[in-house]
Order: structure tokens, then sequence, then C-alpha cells
């Protein structure tokens, strides 16, 4: 029989947990399962159990959109990103897995005098650090995006300009839980699903156990890798954290010919489109204002979202909608993430990652990693303390980042 | 759809007629240092249950007024006015 039509399984098949691990991770999306893969693959590190309470990438590593860019506001934010869209430029072969990842280019579209003054310091910004970005005006926004309507007396938000992004753009990311999670489970990583982390047991400023529905576990290090969920798994151990959680939209309209090989983006409009390699147009828009841990969608997200982007591209107007869905983001006050160490000295969180935490996994993964191995916060996450929120020093990413994308 | 509020004065509406002021939290004592200050003004709860958070009829009266909600359900178990000088949520 050819190998071809054997039924080979990605990842090992769900053993008892063991009764005590040198790294636990909570949350089996990107980032839980981009440390685990970076754990064993830099550092050796095997005995690692990633514990998920549904199946992994159930969370917002499946409900994103799937965008890619690095031209963030502040340098601090730039360089991390920049090391994450590096990394993401050769995992999918360094996990011999296709990821789909596409660099077709990122437009921030800009409406007003105010945003391409914005437009024009983010790109000196990303050029300091190297990143490839800059302003561009009608005429070439037209060739980047024939389809799209530039130049229309009657719109609400005239296009003055846009931010071109050209390392940026789409990657398929149920490809990368799954091609990170088959190379952490080849590395000896335990993935652990329909695995729930019920509480936890802390003494000597330690994690000490964790009790879950399948048994307590204990271990030398606990990664918080839970997104809109990580203030009830902080609360476990008595860390505050200054989040809240919000849901996120998206939708898709059924397949259309190719019209669209960029990502568009507009902040004032609350939109970002892109057109995926089945031909949907995927539309999202901003998070709700309100907190909840409801992951259920709006009417008025529906209306809204589709009526701004019809008027980019009003050849959609028959497009009938396929789905739509929505996720929770977790949103730090300064729009940037709350990484590495807590008062609890075996504790460390991936946190507040509002919008913008898939374009981060393998970075976060990289360097929690590394923090765990050698006990040191490494110099790229060392701004995103969370003690920063104490001393009232803000990484403040609100332009680029207030817009989801 | 998403939820429906009852502004104290106006009656109910769609939830898209109101600002979100976030969850009530307890003012800092008068001179605050610098941590608590920091507690304050970024650090929340953010509970999975019922919520006390405030609410602004942002189209209609614009007052603001204080909701118990629960965010894992969206429910909304009441809404009132703030209660005056000296209660948890006076702002005086
Ligand atoms: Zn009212």
């Amino acid at each position: 029989m050819l190998d071809i039509f054997r039924h080979r399984r990605m990842w090992r098949r769900q053993r008892d947990l063991k009764p005590a691990y040198d790294v636990v991770i909570i949350g089996g999306g990107s980032h839980g399962l981009a440390a685990a893969y970076y754990l064993q693959k830099d550092h050796g590190i095997r005995s690692v159990a990633v514990l998920e309470k549904r199946y992994i990438g159930s969370g917002a590593a499946g409900r994103n959109t799937t965008i890619l860019r690095s031209n963030y506001k502040t340098p601090e934010g730039a360089r991390f990103y920049d090391a994450s869209v590096k990394l993401y430029e050769n995992l999918g072969k360094e996990l011999n897995f296709n990821l789909l990842f596409s660099q077709c280019g990122h437009l921030t579209l800009a409406h007003t005098d105010r945003a391409m003054f914005v437009m024009a310091n983010r790109a000196e910004v990303n050029r300091l650090q190297g990143i490839d970005s800059r302003v561009i005006y009608p005429e070439e926004i037209k060739r980047l995006a024939p389809a799209m309507q530039v130049e229309n007396p009657h719109a609400t938000y005239p296009i003055m300009g846009a931010l071109y992004h050209p390392p940026g753009g789409i990657i398929r990311h149920d490809a990368v839980v799954w091609g990170l999670a088959r190379g952490a489970d080849r590395g000896g990583v335990e993935i652990h699903q329909d695995t729930e982390v019920q509480s936890m047991e802390r003494s000597n400023g330690r994690v000490t156990k964790i009790h879950t529905n399948r048994g307590t576990i204990s271990a030398g290090h606990v990664l918080n890798c839970t997104a809109g969920w990580s203030t009830l798994i902080c609360d476990m151990v008595g860390v505050p954290l200054p989040i809240t959680t919000h849901i996120l939209q998206a939708c898709v309209t059924e397949p259309v010919k190719p019209l669209l090989d960029v990502v568009i983006v507009s902040s004032q409009m609350h939109v970002y489109i892109s057109q995926t390699d089945r031909g949907e147009f995927l539309m999202g828009a901003e998070i709700e204002p309100w907190t909840t841990y409801r992951m259920q969608g709006t009417l008025n997200f529906l209306q809204e979202v589709t009526r701004h982007t019809l008027e980019l591209f009003p050849q959609l107007e028959r497009a009938r909608l396929l789905r739509s869905w929505a996720g929770l983001c977790d949103l730090s006050p300064d729009y940037s993430p709350i990484l590495g160490q807590t008062e609890v000295e075996n504790f460390h969180v991936s946190a507040g990652w509002g919008t913008y935490g898939f374009k981060a996994a393998p970075i976060v993964g990289k360097t929690l990693a590394e923090l765990v191995a050698t006990n040191r916060t490494p110099d790229l996450i060392a701004p995103f303390a969370v003690e920063r929120f104490y001393e009232d020093k803000l990484v403040s990413e609100l332009a680029a980042a207030a817009v989801s994308h | 759809m998403s939820f429906l509020l009852t502004c104290p004065n106006c009656g109910t509406r769609e939830v898209t007629d109101f600002g979100f002021g976030g969850e009530i939290s307890a003012r800092p004592t008068a001179r605050p240092s610098l941590r608590e200050l920091g507690e304050y003004n970024y650090f929340r709860r953010n509970v999975a249950g019922v919520q006390r958070e405030w609410w602004f009829h942002r189209s209609g009266c614009r007052a603001w007024f204080i909701a118990e909600r629960d965010t894992v359900t969206n429910e909304v178990l009441l809404t009132e006015l703030p209660r005056g000088p000296g209660s948890p949520e006076s702002v005086a």
C-alpha cells in the first residue's frame, strides 16, 4: 500500500497526565503551542504539557483574520513584531508544513490630513527599525488594488493616501496551529485537549499545584497563554491584570473571482478586508466597547462592516455572507502586550493581546521559552512587563493598534 | 443581536444607544501612591459573572447610570441611577 493512503496522526493520542512536568502551558492556541515548540527546539526542554480546555486553536488562534504585519508605531512594538514576521517567514520550512503564507502587502488607508501625518510618523519609525514601510498616494494605491474604488466623489471617507507595508500579508491560521502542534509533539511535548485548569495552589510565592478536570499536576514553570481568559487564570494565583475582555467579530462572503491581492485596512472606517485563497472576502471590524465573555456576534457589526466594505468595493453588492463569528480579545490599556514574569516566581504570562496576538505567536513562543530556560527576561520583551502599569510607563500603540489590523 | 439596556430615565434601548464606562472600582485614598494610582487607573477585575458597571446614555438623555450585567450571558439584571455622595460609586 502506498504510504500516502495511510492515515497518519498529526500528534500523538492523549495519554493520562503525568504527576509533574518541567513546564505546564495553559492554553493550546498559537502562543502556547509556539512556546512549547521553542522550548523543545531551542532549549531541549521536553517535559512540557500543553493544557487546552477545548481543542487546540479553538480560541483566538482559529478566529482571527490571519493578517501579519510589523508596521507598529513605537520602536518597541515595531522591533518585536518585525522579529515575529521574520520567524513566520521561515516557519513553514522549519515545520515542513505548508502555512500558505503570502506576503502580499498591507495597505492602511488614510482619509484625513491628521491620518496622513500619523502614517508619515509610523513610516519613519518603521524605517529606522529597518522595516519596509512607506506612505503612498492614490495613483499607487490604484495600481496595487485596481478593484477598489479609490476616487469616489461621494465617499464618506475619501482616500488621501495609505501606509504601504510590502512584507505584511496573510497566513493560514489553522495551519500555524497544526504545524506548531505537530512540531512540538515530535519534540516530545504532550498536548492535552479537553483538559481544563480549574484551580491552582500557591505557596511561598510559587505555583505548587495545578488542579484540572483530569487530575492534579505540578510544574517547574507555568505559562498562562489564554488570551481572553487570562484574567480568570491569573485570578487562580492572585496575580492582578490590567486587561478587559471583549469580543471581536469577522465575517466572510461567498467565494468570488480573484479581485484583491493586498490587505486593506481603514482605521477610520473601522474595517479590514482581504480575499482568501478560497475567494471569500474576509472582513473584520473593531472590538465591541463593552466587556464580555460571550462569543456571540451582533447584527450591528454586520451592518457596519458591510456598509464600509461596499464603499470600497461596490461590486460586492450582491455577494452573500457565508458566515460570521466572534472571538475573545484581552485588551490592555496601552494596546501593547503584557509579557513575561509576574510577582509569582514560576508563573509567567502572555496577555493583553487585544486584536494583534496571532501575528506575535512565534516571537512570544521563542522569548517565553528563553525566559523559562534561562530565568532571564529577553531584551525584546523587557518593555512589556506588567510592572509598567504600576509605574505609569506605558508603551502606547494606540495609533497603530487601536484599529485592529 | 447584542443586548438591551434600560436607561433609568428613558426606558429600554439597544446597547448601541449607550456608551460603556467600564466596571465600577473603588477610588483610591486622598493621597494615593503612584502604585495605588496605577492600580486604580489600569487594573481591572474583568469578572466572568455579574459585574457592576457604568453606562452613559449617549444617544438619549446623556445621563450616567449603573447596570448589573452577567458578562458570561450578557443578561442585564438591573439598572439604576448612582446613589450620590458617600456611596461606592460616588464621583463627588
Ligand atoms: Zn436615557
